[in-house]
């Protein structure tokens, strides 16, 4: 009876504890297969002369979205024709958080011009095996032979409320390492954000 | 606004301008009769030093720490939770930081919020620059995203953390975990 009592409390508790899933630093990606807004499916794979990607996890509800959504379109603008583009992705379930339906996201990447992919996750899968926890998460991706190697995870700057008071420009840094061959010094960074909004179980 | 509202800011500049004084005169008026000393819950600012002292300080056995922020809507979902908790166990304390500064400097929509929702809990401003550096402090699991809860047993040092929207009974649950 004792272990049986014993038995449900660990249950309980590691139902609400956190389980540490996702990649880390050095690890290598699985490629995806998402729906993007213009409705074709893309993959990592369609982008044979990529070096990598500026991979993020974003929405279109978030206000930290919102205040980044300048910020993010600069990052492509800036790093795809570099060889590092920006492919966006919103895990958030749209039966919690209306504001993240598909149509929506057709919108706003159209009303703003993205030049970027914005992707539907919509089984979450990606989100999960990427380890993502809110939006904006960026993970930015290292191509090494055939390989996609995780070379950052975390936030775009240190800085939410004001662009102009940027002192660490934390994914600029990281790819403007990666394309002279360096390595990245900031490899991880925390941001406050809002938690994805993930289905019931 | 009200201006009782205005009184409490804690980091207004001081109004310069007449027209300003007259206010100023008003407000100091206000918070002179015995009406506004039953002004509810404020929220006050803390650093991150402070924030860290107290959710290590052994004053109370049982600490239980939700951040949120206006605008985060699984925040104001489970806030009640967290209400029904200090009302019903003084046992336990409860303490709401929000990290609403985070995004925007002027503090007024918390102030706002509080009184919207008669909040009665123990709420803080957490009034910091560099998330990268705080977060890890609050708590090593924690990636930043809202909301999240830490429920500390100040005694044995045993701290247990959620990242998600928590439903009811969780709470409880938790607290007994940490006993």
């Amino acid at each position: 009876m004792k272990h049986v009592m014993l038995m449900m409390v660990l249950v309980a508790a590691t139902a609400l504890t956190p389980k540490p899933t996702g990649y880390e630093v050095g690890d290598s990606v699985v490629d995806f297969k998402l729906k993007n807004v213009d409705g074709k499916m893309v993959a990592l794979a369609d982008f044979p002369n990529a070096k990598g990607f500026v991979v993020i996890f974003d929405c279109n509800t978030c206000p930290y979205s919102k205040v980044y959504n300048a910020r993010i379109q600069e990052l492509d603008k800036k790093f795809a024709n570099q060889g590092f583009p920006v492919i966006a992705i919103n895990p958030n379930d749209p039966s919690i958080s209306r504001g993240d339906s598909f149509d929506e996201m057709v919108r706003i990447a159209k009303a703003k011009g993205y030049t970027f992919p914005y992707l539907i996750d919509e089984t979450q899968s990606v989100a999960k095996a990427f380890g993502a926890t809110n939006t904006p998460h960026v993970f930015v991706l290292n191509k090494k032979g055939s390989e996609l190697e995780v070379a950052y995870i975390g936030a775009i700057d240190d800085n939410a409320k004001e662009a102009n008071a940027v002192t660490k420009r934390y994914v600029e840094d990281a790819v403007n390492a990666l394309l002279n061959g360096q390595p990245v010094t900031t490899t991880k960074t925390k941001a406050i954000g809002c938690g994805i909004k993930w289905k019931n179980a | 606004m009200s201006p009782i509202r205005v009184f409490l800011h804690p980091s207004g500049n001081l109004p310069t301008s007449i027209h300003h004084m007259k206010h100023l005169l008003l407000i100091v008026l206000l918070a002179a009769t015995p009406t506004v000393a039953v002004v509810g819950q404020t929220a006050s600012r803390i650093g991150i030093d402070d924030l860290v002292k107290d959710m290590t300080s052994t004053n109370t056995k049982v600490k239980v720490y939700n951040f949120w922020a206006t605008w985060c809507g699984p925040c104001i979902k489970e806030m009640p939770l967290f209400e029904k908790l200090s009302a019903g166990r003084p046992d336990v304390a409860v303490t709401l930081v929000s990290l609403d500064l985070d995004l925007d400097p002027d503090p007024a929509k918390v102030y706002k919020f509080i009184e919207r929702k008669k909040i009665k809990s123990r709420v803080l401003m957490l009034d910091e620059r560099d998330p990268n550096a705080y977060i890890e402090k609050i708590d090593k699991r924690w990636s930043g995203a809202l909301p999240a809860t830490v429920i500390i047993n100040t005694a044995t040092g045993k701290r247990l953390f959620v990242q998600q929207e928590l439903k009811d009974g969780d709470l409880e649950k938790l607290i007994a975990d940490v006993l």
